[in-house]
């Protein structure tokens, strides 16, 4: 626990440094610029669609983001609770953090178990020959999940 | 009028008590034991306790089935272990995997009951997804139903129980995740509609409810790396073999609980 925490506080450091340096990231072809614990421009100026993007998050080759976080999908029985719930997610985080925390959690906490999910393969350690050099999701499934996620400010059911 | 510290003592007393109780994660993390058996469902805990309804009893009387056939030199099992396994030890069972001092390396049960058959049968190698060599495991892993899990990990061992160590807290695919964040982290909570246990083997060989099949625990792993999307090891690999030593070490001391049911 401690030595966890500490671990924390220690890479929380180094993160906020990396931030004042506006370090720029690459992933396969699309490049996006992280200011702070943001990223404003959507990835590849695409627009996203917040429809496909509730889809996305409940399934399982996609997102899966309901493996670990609660969502206001009341027609899936089982929400994780690994990560915190999302049910109001846009009340305390705006668009462009939610855009990096998406795109590649690992940028906001090293320690991280939340997939990168437009995280470069090469940072990756024996990744399966099937998935060699892609993302787990495409910048238009980024962009999706975004439009979806912001449309959570209140505790209400978004239904479209 | 009061004392007066300088800043400085407050930082020092800060690190102090920071150090301290830094040195005592270890214990910390690893006070409580848990099984398995502790996340599953009371209708899965059922199952398990009912020799009728678990499957894998009948996979133990496949075991016995195949542990008293003659070998191709018309040795039998039971010249050296006794009548249906009786001579085995279930302390000694529950060591494994073990230093083998004629390998010189170390061997887990499915090692050395492929060695027996392979030396002492003359009987040509097992595949180690065999369903024979699963039958033999869970059958001689029974034995030792209810005895501690005691693997020692020291001199001729340590190596090896430091390279699984460290292969439990490499983050694999393209999830990039690793044992620990899930089994030690956290713990206790959903991921999804399944619970997160601390994942012990104290139940292997044991039957998957999810798969309706008896799995033993590379087979597992494969799944588990399957799903993280990652390129997994092969069955009787140096990692999954070493990575099998820290996980019954890690749960020594709980009871062995073979044929298990799980999800
Ligand atoms: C393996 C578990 C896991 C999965 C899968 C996962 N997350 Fe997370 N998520 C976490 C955890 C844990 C945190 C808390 C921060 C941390 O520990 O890094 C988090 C934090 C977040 C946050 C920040 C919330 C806040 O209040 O600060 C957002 C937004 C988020 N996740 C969105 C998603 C989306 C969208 C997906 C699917 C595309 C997803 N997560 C999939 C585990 C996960
Ligand atoms: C000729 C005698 C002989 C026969 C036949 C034999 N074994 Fe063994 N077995 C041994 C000896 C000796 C050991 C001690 C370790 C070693 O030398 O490999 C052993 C060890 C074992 C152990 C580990 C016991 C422990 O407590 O450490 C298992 C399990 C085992 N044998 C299973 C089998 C099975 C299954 C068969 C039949 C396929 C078999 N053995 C046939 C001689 C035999
Ligand atoms: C994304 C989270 C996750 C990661 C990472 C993960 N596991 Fe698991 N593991 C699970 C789930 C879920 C189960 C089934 C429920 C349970 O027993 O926890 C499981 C089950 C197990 C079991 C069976 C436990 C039992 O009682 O039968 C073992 C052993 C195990 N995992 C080992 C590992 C090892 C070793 C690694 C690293 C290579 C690993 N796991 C990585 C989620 C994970």
């Amino acid at each position: 626990m401690f030595v966890r925490i500490n671990i924390l506080v220690v890479h929380s450091l180094i993160v906020l440094f990396c931030f004042y340096s506006n370090n720029i990231s690459a992933s396969p072809e699309i490049k996006y610029i992280v200011e702070g614990d943001n990223i404003f421009n959507p990835l590849g100026g695409l627009e996203g669609d917040p429809r496909n993007g509730r889809e996305l998050v409940r399934n399982k080759n996609k997102g899966n983001c309901l493996s670990c976080h609660h969502l206001p999908i009341p027609e899936d029985d089982f929400h994780g609770t690994i990560g915190p719930s999302l049910i109001a997610v846009s009340q305390r985080l705006t668009e462009s953090q939610i855009r990096l925390r998406v795109t590649d959690m690992k940028q906001v906490n090293p320690n991280s178990i939340m997939p990168g999910f437009f995280r470069g393969p090469e940072k990756m350690n024996r990744i399966s020959s099937i998935y060699e050099n892609t993302t787990i999701l495409s910048a238009q499934d980024i962009e999706d999940i975004v439009s979806y996620l912001i449309t959570l400010k209140t505790i209400q059911t978004k239904t479209f | 009028m009061r004392k007066q510290y300088s800043p400085f003592t407050y930082i020092t007393f800060f690190f102090l008590i920071n150090t301290i109780l830094c040195s005592l994660t270890p214990i910390i993390l690893h006070a409580e034991l848990i099984s398995g058996y502790e996340f599953i469902s009371e209708q899965a805990k059922e199952i398990q306790n009912d020799d009728f309804q678990n499957p894998g009893f009948s996979v133990i009387e496949n075991g016995l089935d195949i542990y008293n056939e003659v070998g191709e030199n018309e040795v039998q099992c039971s010249n050296c272990h006794g009548l249906n396994g009786n001579k085995f030890i279930p302390k000694s069972i529950a060591q494994f995997p073990k230093f083998h001092e004629i390998l010189d390396k170390p061997v887990t049960l499915r090692d050395q009951i492929q060695y027996c058959w392979v030396e002492r049968l003359e009987n040509f190698p097992l595949l180690y997804d065999d369903i024979q060599l699963l039958a033999l495991e869970t059958m001689i892993r029974n034995k030792a139903f209810g005895e501690k899990v005691n693997v020692d990990i020291n001199e001729k061992m340590k190596p090896y129980y430091e390279a699984g160590k460290a292969f439990y807290f490499t983050r694999f695919g393209q999830m990039d995740m690793n044992c620990s964040q899930c089994h030690d982290i956290y713990t206790g909570q959903m991921l999804r509609g399944q619970k997160l246990s601390q994942g012990h083997t104290n139940g292997f060989p044991l039957f998957r409810l999810e798969s309706q099949k008896m799995v033993n625990l590379p087979q597992r792993l494969r799944e588990c790396f399957r799903s993280l999307r990652a390129e997994t090891f092969e069955q009787n690999s140096d990692e999954f073999r070493n990575l099998e030593i820290y996980l019954n070490a890690r749960g020594n001391g709980l009871k062995i609980e073979t044929p298990a049911v799980r999800y």
